[in-house]
């Protein structure tokens, strides 16, 4: 009697040893993404959806020499091919399919070597044979218990509380025919909190770390200044004004300003960062204030793959370059553009240096100290925002950003928040914003609210910034 | 006729697993229970300067759970497609809905559907788009860029063509069970130059998205050689064109630009689940609530909107939602008196309706079921009506509008600005040449009180978009808006270089 197969799926490592075998020595690399995901959304003082997702991606890339022909040079084509790879059978059909595509696909314009152990000077990272990460209903129990208080807080004071609560485990594994195996475990948790009412409304996020320690009745209490803030109520009209923009605001625009890196497009002439008639603004001076802007792997709080893992290549990415290591890199070094974004052979052929996506960010400025409160209680008159709201490229040449601002506009008069202002539209670029910051405070733990689903892994100052550009008024409440 | 590749779930034996879903969720005393399994291909070609850069194919297969118990729901997804993985799913959507029902949720009701008994759909098709291999996309792709790159105003040309195919199997405790297929695709070709100065700008081609086969890309349904003709130069055109002066301006505008402005204005804003406050935290909220019903004067008279999920070739076209619903066609804004909402089953009986008006989606068997758009359309004259030429000769001065390009929208769904592919400036009915750096930019009701007119027949294109976002975690619906082309009146336009303060 043949013993029963094993329940549930085949795990990640042997579905990279039976790809590669099936590859039988040919190059090839395989790329297993496993996601477990919980999430819970409330709104109008109860809880509405909830889910569980177990999910995974198995990428098999297969390169092959092609001959050069009569008007085409020879080179390596490569293939790809995406699905579950849940089951043997699964499996052996990705590899199938990746050779498919591989027979029949032009030449690669990103061709590199295929990265190997060599590349980390004989310090593989370990923990390759570790299971992944999960995510159980559990975790999220510090904020279900939190939340019936929150709700009886809100509703005896005629409001509303809505928000969503996730955690999305990723345990990325990567294995090549370089000998190569990788793996990387990256946590993504968010909280978001948003209360309306008479006074408007107010939006708390944080991006989370550690689910034991939220204080739900902190982020309430928070909430509640905020909404005190809207018992007075000013109009203003349209303008530039002098603006504090929180961590949370800043990274929605720095964001932003980071996808705009990419060093194709700025020689392109598709960018902010494109140099006049051809060439990139690589070495110039971008902004006035010597801001630096970084990202870093081994970040100690917010660290993220120190590898590059790509199903599939882009613009600045290439499957040629997964398993290459990542290290500290300055994008722009005193409010100089310092680094633009390369995969290998982007860089080879610009004559710089590599320069991957990496997935955290910080934004720096040298001198800066202090918080968002100290801002506000160094401003005369000034507007506080708290969030932006449906940011769109409007003019990639000068990367001016429309959006509009939500769950928080604020009067400072004197040093104090005094009253809540009506939304406006603005129109503004991220460059501009870090040129024309007055003050900026020491750089913190931020969340985007607007990019955060995608890129939560932000430390920004707080900004001052002179004139900023409210275009028109927004009716919404 | 149909393709003959063969269906995704021809390996899989569906009837055991969903079955085991079933009775799990009737054994762990489930009032409500629907199981979707679901195969999803989506297949991404770049061809950057008329050479390869992304060839990406993923072929996603999974289930997924939703379930009502004591009146709490419960959701959860998994790609183990065995009777044991349905059954670990079903466990854990359980627990779920006894979690949020500590936290403090409120019981769900579910506006009743009848069952539907066993059925199947295919939409219209002739070849299945992911059934073609990515290198030939990319060879079409790469031949359509040559010939643009032969312009001396192109400086690089991207294209890029996304085709995806959907099968989604549905059954619920009611008895109902639907397998259903569709296809969409999109092609995108855009050509980049600099003007006098050095600074780059673009021009993007004009087909939308649809729900057709590679046949689409072969002409069927719209000229792409005729669109991309011209591209060089009306891109030479831009390069060359002044700034637009801010200010008030009448504008016809084009079904090509028109259809985002419905989208997010008019689409959104008639969702209940946000009128009613379940996308406070995300999405948004909206201007438009039920006790305006037959009372809010949303536009002019020559307003009047549907939602609709069965015209042939919409993106939100289906037989049936993902809760069990018959797709329908109903009123949204008559004359323009809002007449309708787009609701789902929980809020269909949150607002005391009969029946849902079937638009419940979800993006991937893994996501829960939410109210997402049907093809939201503005209907065009009756009769002939006028044509885009009789729109300009009404408009007399002003802009047309062409493509769209930057959009955003307030919480409220109030502020509006879109810019476009380009900005004609008319003079006594005729083009007078581009005007660069343009949008528009107007408050829902304002702007649709200024509709004088809309186009006839001969102006309507069905357009779109494969990525509305909506929902936490975030889901991306495919989408259809059909609509004339329409003259408004004194709508404000900016310009981003005065924004910008240059």
């Amino acid at each position: 009697m043949t013993p029963a197969p094993p329940a549930g799926l085949l795990p990640a490592q042997a579905v990279i040893e039976r790809a590669l075998a099936a590859c039988a020595g040919e190059p090839a690399i395989v790329l297993v993404e496993e996601r477990d995901e919980v999430e819970v959304r409330f709104a109008r003082n109860t809880v509405t959806t909830n889910g569980h997702r177990r999910d995974r991606r198995t990428t098999v890339l297969r390169f092959v020499e092609r001959a050069g022909t009569a008007g085409r040079a020879g080179g390596i084509a490569a293939g790809q091919a995406s699905g579950v790879g849940s089951d043997p059978a699964d499996v052996d059909a990705l590899v199938e399919a990746a050779r498919a595509a591989a027979a029949g696909a032009p030449v690669a314009e990103d061709t590199s070597t295929l990265v190997g152990p060599e590349a980390w000077g004989g310090t593989v990272p370990g923990g390759f044979e570790d299971p992944p990460a999960t995510a159980t209903p559990t975790l999220l129990e510090p904020v279900l218990r939190g939340l019936p208080e929150q709700f009886r807080r809100v509703a005896a004071e005629g409001r509303e509380l809505a928000g969503f609560a996730e955690h999305r485990a990723q345990t990325t594994y990567l294995g090549t025919s370089t000998g190569l195996r990788l793996r990387h475990e990256q946590p993504n948790a968010n909280l978001q909190l948003v209360e309306r009412g008479a006074n408007g409304s107010s939006w708390v996020g944080r991006a989370i770390t550690d689910w034991k320690v939220v204080d739900l009745a902190a982020i309430g209490a928070e909430l509640e200044r905020r909404m005190a803030w809207g018992a007075r109520r000013v109009e203003l009209a349209p303008g530039r004004y002098e603006t504090i923009l929180p961590p949370d605001a800043v990274a929605d625009l720095a964001v932003m300003l980071a996808w705009a890196l990419s060093g194709r497009g700025a020689e392109e002439g598709r960018t902010a960062f494109s140099a006049p008639g051809g060439g990139t603004r690589l070495g110039e001076r971008v902004v006035g204030q010597p801001f630096s802007f970084a990202s870093d792997p081994a970040h100690p709080t917010m660290a993220c793959a120190p590898f590059v893992a790509a199903a599939a290549s882009g613009e600045d990415e290439s499957v040629f370059d997964n398993g290459l290591p990542l290290g500290p890199t300055e994008w722009l070094a005193g409010g100089t553009l310092h680094q633009l974004r390369y995969h290998r052979a982007g860089a080879a052929a610009a004559g710089v240096a590599p320069a991957p996506w990496i997935d955290n960010v910080t934004l720096r400025h040298p001198g800066g100290t202090g918080s968002t409160e100290s801002l506000v209680a160094g401003a005369e008159h000034a507007l506080l925002v708290t969030c932006f709201w449906y940011l769109r490229e409007l003019d990639p040449a000068t990367l001016l950003v429309t959006g509009l601002t939500r769950d928080g506009v604020y009067l400072v008069e004197g040093g104090e928040v005094v009253a809540a202002v009506n939304n406006f539209r603005f129109n503004e670029s991220p460059i501009g914003i870090l040129d024309r910051a007055t003050a900026a405070g020491a750089s913190q733990p931020a969340l985007s609210r607007e990019w955060g689903e995608w890129f939560n892994r932000t430390e920004m100052p707080a900004l001052s910034v002179a004139g900023f550009n409210m275009s028109t008024p927004s009716d919404a409440r | 006729m149909r393709s003959t590749t063969t269906d995704p779930f021809d390996d899989v034996p569906l009837a055991p697993v969903r079955d085991a879903a079933l009775e799990a969720a009737r054994h762990l005393g489930c009032e409500h229970a629907d199981v979707r399994v679901e195969a999803i291909r989506t297949q991404h070609v770049t061809v950057r300067d008329a050479k390869l850069e992304t060839d990406a194919d993923e072929a996603i297969r999974g289930l997924g759970i939703r379930v009502v118990r004591d009146g709490w729901m419960g959701f959860a997804g998994t790609i183990e497609l065995t009777a044991d993985g349905a059954a670990g799913a079903v466990a854990l959507a359980v627990e779920l809905a006894r979690a949020s029902a500590t936290a403090g949720a409120q019981r769900v009701s579910l506006a009743s559907e009848p069952s539907h008994g066993v059925s199947s759909w295919t939409a219209p098709y002739e070849i299945d788009p992911t059934g073609v291999p990515n290198h030939e996309k990319a060879a079409l792709l790469e031949s359509w860029s040559g010939s643009l790159l032969a312009h001396p105003s192109v400086e690089h040309v991207v294209a890029s063509v996304e085709a995806v195919r959907e099968t989604k199997h549905y059954a619920d405790l009611a008895g109902t069970v639907t397998t259903q297929r569709r296809v969409r695709i999109h092609p995108v070709v855009e050509v980049f130059g600099r003007d006098r100065s050095g600074e780059g700008d673009s021009v993007r081609s004009l087909a939308p998205p649809v729900g057709r086969g590679w046949e689409y890309l072969l002409g069927e349904g719209f000229d792409h050689t005729g669109d991309q003709a011209e591209l060089g130069d009306l891109l030479a055109e831009k390069l060359s064109a002044p700034a637009v002066e801010p200010g008030r301006y009448d504008l016809v505008v084009d079904p090509s630009n028109l259809w985002l402005t419905i989208h997010e204005s008019v689409g959104h804003a008639l969702e209940l689940d946000r009128a009613l406050g379940f996308e406070a935290a995300y999405a948004g909220t909206s201007f438009a609530t039920p006790d305006g019903l037959g009372r809010l004067r949303y536009g002019s008279p020559a307003m009047t909107v549907t939602g609709d999920r069965t015209v042939p070739h919409g993106l939100a076209t289906v037989a049936y939602d993902d809760e069990g619903v018959t797709a329908q066609s109903f009123p949204l804004v008559t004359e323009g008196v809002l007449t309708g909402f787009q609701v789902d089953r929980a809020t269909a009986a949150l607002a005391g309706l009969d029946r849902s008006n079937g638009c419940a989606y979800a993006c991937s068997p893994l996501n829960i079921p939410i109210q997402r758009m049907a093809n939201v359309s503005l209907a065009p004259a009756a009769g002939e009506g006028p044509t885009t030429s009789d729109l300009l000769d009404a408009l007399g001065d002003g802009l047309f509008v062409v493509g769209d390009r930057s959009w955003s929208i307030d919480m409220e769904r109030h502020n509006f600005q879109f810019s476009a592919q380009r900005f004609v400036r008319i003079r006594h009915g005729r083009p007078a040449g581009q005007v660069r750096f343009a949008a528009y930019q107007g408050s829902t009701t304002d702007f649709w009180a200024s509709l004088e007119a809309v186009g006839g027949h001969s102006t309507f294109v069905l357009g779109g978009a494969l990525n509305c976002g909506k929902g936490q975690p975030g889901q991306s619906a495919p989408v259809s808006h059909g609509c004339p082309a329409a003259l408004f009146r004194r709508v404000n336009v900016l310009s981003s270089r005065s924004e910008a303060g240059r």
